[in-house]
């Protein structure tokens, strides 16, 4: 396999080629914010936290899809892309309903930590306050449409580590929505395993486990990366 | 010097973000050192807001006719608004209704369906304001000057946020111990 050199934040990096920005990055010890981006899965680049900039490109792209290009040279810290994830982080805060007093992910949230790192202590949008539903048909699991940011995360881990395929988004623009089966109730979906993963892979309050209260929830999401590591790498231990 | 004009104001909040302010305990001491309390539900027995106050925490969303009232009020006598706690900076619970179509189904559920059997809807403008047909963090309605969001704040980030003010520095609003909501 050929290796590419690049240049990011004017280090010199020097990686495999097909490996995304983003990997190179956290290689070279740069860290990049990111929210649909989940070890083990494929990336879809839904949320847009990972933009950085490429010289000669006007454009911002996102990190985790994009491949790395000899001489490439990248900034993952200027002031635009600063900017940018605020606004990114304060827009998911107004599109949906987060009431992080009453939600069960309060303190471990993977969308409260990214707002805590860009350093939003409020949103200058106006609020949606979107009507949406809260699925409990599920006999362990509940699903809470008013905390889900559509990173796709629960549709991927399911279809890519579980192979049942439960999840998948359905709708268009504001409509669109996170479904389990043929947008039937979760309970009445006979491909779920209940195994769970769905419940890690989730970085928000939306998919948790019944019975957990406010703010007691606690999410293990390196378990996705071990059962890929060991199905691929055959790495059995953490 | 003289002493700083210092208010704190509860509109539609629990009043959990003034019970932590009183858990500042002793450092109460080095606020009355410094400032006179000129309104504050906790603190002053004053009934209206006074002018020229320099800096005054807002506790609350906007949810009634008499929090807007109040709250514009405040704005146009105060130097540095604080927008205190997560009902103030997201509208936080308050603001749940707003996803239930309106105010009268709110009314309703609460004043007739959930009541005895004599319940009636309470209408008297002037004894009870008007509800607003959406609740409404306060920035979007006023300038804010420091946002300090906690449901509630903790003392301690209370505390990190006021002791600056009084030395008349602008405090560093960042990390999860100054700025995380919940
Ligand atoms: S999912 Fe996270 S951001 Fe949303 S309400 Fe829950 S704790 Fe807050
Ligand atoms: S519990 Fe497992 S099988 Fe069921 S939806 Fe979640 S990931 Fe898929
Ligand atoms: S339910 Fe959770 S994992 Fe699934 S899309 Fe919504 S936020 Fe992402
Ligand atoms: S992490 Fe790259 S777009 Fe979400």
């Amino acid at each position: 396999m050929s290796v590419h050199t690049l240049k990011i934040d004017g280090v010199d990096v020097a990686v495999e080629s097909g490996t995304s920005i983003l990997k190179a990055a956290q290689e070279a010890g740069v860290r990049i914010p990111t929210l649909c981006h989940l070890e083990g899965v494929s990336d879809v680049g839904a949320c847009r936290l990972c933009l950085v900039e490429i010289k000669g490109n006007p454009n911002l792209v996102p990190s985790c899809i994009t491949e790395v290009q000899e001489g490439m040279e990248v900034s993952t810290q200027t002031e635009t892309l600063q900017e940018y994830r605020k606004m990114i982080v304060e827009l998911l805060f107004a599109e949906g309903n987060h009431v992080c007093a009453i939600c069960v992910a309060n303190n471990n949230c993977e969308l409260q930590d990214v707002a805590i790192e860009v350093g939003m202590d409020h949103t200058r949008f106006n609020y949606r306050f979107p009507e949406r539903e809260v699925d409990l048909s599920h006999p362990q699991f509940g699903i809470d449409h008013n905390r889900c940011i559509l990173c796709t995360r629960c549709v991927r881990v399911c279809a890519e580590i579980e192979t049942a395929h439960v999840w998948n988004v359905a709708f268009r623009g504001a409509a669109a929505k996170i479904v389990s089966g043929l947008n039937q109730p979760w309970g009445e979906v006979d491909a779920c395993t209940s195994c769970g993963k769905c419940v890690d892979a989730c970085p928000t309050g939306s998919i948790f486990r019944k019975g957990s209260t406010t703010a007691e929830m606690v999410k293990d999401r390196s378990k996705v990366e071990f059962l890929s590591n060991a199905r691929e790498k055959h790495q059995w231990t953490k | 010097m003289d002493k700083i004009k210092f208010a704190t104001v509860w509109l539609a909040g629990c009043s959990g973000c003034h019970m932590s302010f009183l858990d500042l305990d002793e450092f109460l001491f080095d606020i009355a050192e410094a400032v006179d309390v000129v309104y504050s539900p906790v603190a002053s027995d004053i009934k209206h807001y006074p002018d020229n106050v320099d800096v005054c925490l807002v506790e609350g969303a906007i949810a009634n006719e008499e929090n807007l009232e109040l709250l514009l009020e405040v704005r146009k006598k105060t130097k540095f608004l604080i927008s205190f706690g997560d009902c103030a900076v997201t509208a936080n619970v308050p603001a749940m209704r707003n996803m239930l179509n309106g105010t009268d189904p709110v009314l309703k559920r609460c004043y007739l369906e959930l009541s005895d059997d004599s319940g009636k809807i309470p209408k008297d403008a002037r004894i009870v304001p008007e509800l607003l047909e959406k609740v409404q963090p306060i920035h979007h309605i006023v300038d804010v000057d420091l946002f300090l969001p906690g449901c509630p704040p903790s003392a301690q980030r209370i505390k990190n946020a006021i002791a600056p003010l009084l030395k008349g520095e602008k405090p560093v609003m960042e990390g999860r111990e100054m700025i995380k909501f919940g």
